[in-house]
């Protein structure tokens, strides 16, 4: 099939972008979307044009450096799914399909289709983490958790840190993010000594990177790849007073 | 080359201890006085660099990743492995021990091996205390699944996602430490060399991938943790990003490469499904718990799998290997999927693929408990084949997937050239021939959380060497010869994408010396390699400049370090000349199609030392002394 392309150009962070126009063809229905866009850039490089800056590793949907949005949404369409596990089986002959960055004043653009989300590291570098270091653990057996609490946590968890929450945001808020790292600890006994600096720490550097505020409108959750709960959303808030007001 | 593996003396189950015992130390206040440049930010370098943090070194890491959370460990699947005998069968340190040396087919280092089934324990204490959420049972306490080569059940596992669980863990800890200002992290980093001054590592110099500036970093030591080199295959399961470059540098200024012919293919791996393929997917292993492998027993049948009666159908993984059946180690299974679809008794398009078949528990526990078990990976096959594999079965093929070989290391993970420390599936120290499933999280884990910390403090102790001035010559010798490869590549703009080349270092390798490898095929593919690395130099297109965001660049410049490192590969498979785990050499084989050493000529490591461009490598050799187990013909039957 044939597709036409309307992509985000942008030399650089600096620079003023625009869309381009491309054509492919020669598309195949169990290409992946980004191996669509591989195939683009082979052409485009045979006829000496620079090729399309994208990003991605695993292609499997789990290390969240694929970061597109497709046709106006996060990842494309599709439930529960990373932009590298799109397929072009979705498409149909003739389309047109617009691809652009993912879009935050968080998140600012490095070229074309790559955005900088090193706001993500400094949130977890201000308090995601337990603060043990190496050695001198207790047997991993000495502390019981009961199997609906640890899968829970797990869900929580699951969040592969790519931003779609917050570029499907139309106040680019990183509330699911940032509660899907507080809820998996808060949620863990483990996590619970530093469970109040712990939130505090990260959502006042969530506030410092300028991401947005939550209006519940709960787009984040409609794009995230591993469908991560909004009710995460409403226990970083408990969390979150808790922490702030007493109980200390 | 001399290569002293300084493995301690006295009884296996004593060595590290007495070995942490005896070497040197440094003490706290003096820490500080160290940088320690850890290159790679995976399980075994975020381990590592925050470890040494925590201790008191100052730490800088770099990744090419955009954070250190994306490495590759983050795609491992099924779980890891620890000696923690929780099931109650059978299951110790001796026990993992022995089957990592058998797995690995009698072609590792017996005291490195010990070691890593005696701190196995640790990890998971470490990882459960950072909040790691494993897997349990309704009574609180850890689950356990159990993954090939092996008859107890000593995996460990969150969901299908173990790796990213581990990782987070690590990151975690990473982060820490960059919060606390205790490690300076250089993410979007690559290094593409390693400077040496006076025989000892003391830098490396690395290209900022945003701005494209070029970098020189000195310390007292270096680590390597850069992950494995499967992608030398172009199609594997590797993340497209992983490479060879930080280490096959690190051999051109005279790192021993010991072992690169040792490449691990994986059973279960989704077909390929055309040309446009840019990698594979793995399907855990650890859907052989419940999935049986089979395919018909005429061939050319092409009835879809439910017309095939039962008494028709070929399990014949449970048929040659009764004792292991479905988990029978990796290396065995893909060559006995690889023998069935020679035989014309594939299924699929090309009859390039065996079926995995789950309609039996689906009967016996119901779609509900195989849903939660293997959920996300029922998903992922789903989506990519478009097929339900709750009511069909999946369609399988072996995979280039993991990488043994590596830098070469001894028993205190330092490479032949002091001051260079390598860990992870970058060094080739603890699965000789084969490595078992959910061992490669657990070495990671091991190498940079608990045996690193250790002894790069008696290299220090014992090397009392001033850090160079950054201005050394050596250091911008280093520097200039980076800048005049990169302008190398953009100079020559030919007519090709790096792609290109890649994909056909890629087919030669597959064909040439991938599952089965003969002296013909192998001699072939070392004719075959050079002339395409002649091509890619005078035909490739490198497009934009150096002082920018370039991914062009970029994978032009791993592309051609693996132009040089495949012929490396097929040397060294060239030059065993015996079948041993992975590395399966056709003309060495038992009546019945298995691996056949050659323990008289083979049992040594083969270390590789670079002569120089276009010149012969020279090969070394460390012998395996097998004192604590005997030298046994593999049987999974
Ligand atoms: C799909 C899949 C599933 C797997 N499942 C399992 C499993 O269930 N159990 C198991 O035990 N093992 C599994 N493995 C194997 C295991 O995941 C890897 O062997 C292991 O994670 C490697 O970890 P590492 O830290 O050595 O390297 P990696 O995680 O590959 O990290 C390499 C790091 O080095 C950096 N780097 C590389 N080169 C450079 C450079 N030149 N400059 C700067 N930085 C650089 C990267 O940015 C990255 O940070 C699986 C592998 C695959 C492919």
């Amino acid at each position: 099939m044939r597709v036409t392309l309307k992509i985000w150009r942008q030399k650089n962070a600096a620079a003023t972008g625009g869309f381009a126009t491309y054509t492919k063809d020669n598309v195949v229905a169990e290409m992946s979307f980004l191996e669509m866009l591989d195939a683009l850039n082979r052409e485009l490089v045979e006829k000496g044009e620079e090729p399309v800056a994208f990003e991605s590793d695993c292609r499997e949907g789990i290390c969240g450096t694929c970061s597109l949005v497709v046709s106006g949404i996060p990842h494309g369409p599709g439930k529960g799914a990373a932009t590298c596990q799109l397929y072009m089986r979705r498409f149909k002959d003739g389309d047109t399909i617009t691809v652009e960055p993912f879009r935050a004043r968080g998140f600012p653009i490095l070229r074309d289709l790559i955005v900088d989300r090193s706001a993500f590291d400094r949130i977890i570098q201000a308090g995601g983490f337990i603060s043990v270091n190496t050695g001198g653990t207790p047997d991993a057996n000495a502390l019981p958790i009961a199997k609906e609490q640890q899968e829970l946590a797990m869900d929580a968890a699951a969040c592969i840190g790519c931003g779609a929450c917050v570029a499907a945001c139309k106040n680019a808020s990183a509330m699911l993010f940032v509660a899907a790292k507080v809820s998996h600890l808060s949620l863990l006994p483990q996590g619970q000594p530093e469970r109040q600096q712990r939130v505090l720490n990260m959502v006042a550097q969530m506030d410092k990177e300028g991401f947005g505020a939550c209006t519940n409108t709960f787009e984040c959750e409609a794009a995230c790849p591993k469908e991560i709960s909004v009710r995460f959303i409403a226990r970083l808030n408990r969390e979150y007073m808790r922490a702030s007001w007493g109980d200390k | 080359m001399e290569l002293k593996s300084n493995v301690p003396s006295g009884p296996l189950e004593q060595k590290w201890d007495k070995h942490k015992a005896e070497i040197s130390l440094i003490n706290p206040a003096n820490k500080r006085k160290y940088n320690i440049l850890v290159v790679g930010t995976g399980l075994a370098g975020a381990s590592a660099a925050a470890s040494l943090a925590e201790l008191g070194y100052n730490v800088t890491a770099f990744c090419f990743h955009d954070s250190p959370r994306r490495a590759h460990s983050i795609a491992a699947q099924g779980g890891i492995n620890a000696a923690k005998n929780y099931q109650n069968d059978g299951d110790s340190v001796w026990r993992l021990f022995y089957d990592t040396i058998k797995g690995g087919d009698f072609r590792a280092r017996e005291a490195n091996v010990y070691r890593l089934a005696q701190v196995s324990v640790n990890i998971i204490d470490q990882c459960v205390a950072q909040g790691v959420p494993f897997a349990r049972e309704y009574g609180g306490l850890l689950s356990n699944r159990s993954f090939g080569g092996a008859q107890v059940s000593r995996t460990f596992y969150a969901r299908g996602q173990t790796g990213q669980q581990l990782l987070l863990g690590a990151y975690s800890a990473l982060s820490r430490q960059i919060g606390l200002g205790n490690v300076k992290m250089y993410p979007r980093t690559e290094m593409l060399d390693l400077v040496v001054v006076d025989g000892h590592a003391k830098g490396i110099i690395t290209r900022n991938l945003v701005s494209g500036e070029i970098q020189r970093h000195v310390g007292d030591a270096v680590v390597l943790a850069t992950g494995g080199y499967g992608n030398v295959f172009y199609l594997s399961t590797n993340a497209v990003g992983s490479n060879v470059t930080a280490t096959y540098r690190a051999y051109k200024r005279g790192a021993a490469f010991a072992n690169p012919c040792y490449t691990q293919i994986h059973p279960t791996c989704i077909p390929v499904s055309g040309e446009h393929q840019s990698k594979l997917t793995l399907m855990s292993e650890s859907l052989r718990n419940d999935g049986r492998v089979w395919v018909p027993k005429k061939k050319g049948d092409n009835r879809p799998p439910d017309q095939i009666p039962e008494d028709e159908r070929d399990y014949y993984l449970e048929r040659k290997y009764p004792s292991y059946g479905n988990l029978a180690p990796r290396d065995i299974s893909s060559r006995a999927a690889k023998q069935v679809c020679d035989e014309g008794r594939g299924v699929g398009p090309g009859g390039l693929g065996v079926y995995l078949d789950f309609s039996e528990v689906i009967k016996r526990l119901g779609e509900n408990v195989v849903r939660e078990r293997y959920g996300n990976l029922f998903d992922m096959y789903h989506e990519i084949t478009n097929e339900n594999p709750y009511a069909v079965p999946m369609r399988i093929y072996p995979a280039v997937h993991y990488t043994m070989g590596g830098l070469w290391v001894d028993y205190n993970l330092m490479s032949n050239i002091p001051g260079l420390f390598v860990l992870g599936e970058a060094n080739f120290s603890d699965h000789g021939a084969n490595r078992l499933g959910a061992s490669a999280l657990m070495q990671g884990l091991a190498d940079g959380y608990f045996v690193i910390p250790y002894t790069i403090g008696d290299y220090f102790a014992r090397n009392k060497i001033a850090r160079p001035s950054i201005d050394a010559p050596e250091v911008k010798q280093a520097e200039a010869d980076t800048r005049n490869q990169i302008a190398r590549m953009l100079s020559i703009k030919g007519k090709h994408s790096v792609d290109v080349f890649h994909r056909e270092l890629g087919r030669v390798m597959w064909e040439y010396c991938g599952m089965a490898r003969t002296d013909a095929s192998l001699k072939k593919a070392l004719a075959e390699i050079p002339e395409i690395r002649a091509r890619f130099w005078k035909e490739v297109h490198v497009t934009g400049g150096g002082e920018e965001l370039n991914l062009a660049l970029e994978r032009a410049g791993r592309v051609a370090d693996f132009l040089e490192f495949g012929e490396l590969l097929c040397l060294d498979a060239l030059e065993r000349r015996e079948s041993c785990g992975g590395h399966f050499r056709a003309e060495f084989q038992t009546e019945d199609g298995e691996a056949k050493r050659d323990d008289d000529a083979f049992c040594h490591v083969a270390a590789w030392e670079y002569q120089g461009p276009e010149r012969k490598p020279v090969r070394n050799v460390e012998p395996l002394d097998f004192q604590f187990v005997h030298l046994a013909t593999r049987s999974y039957k």
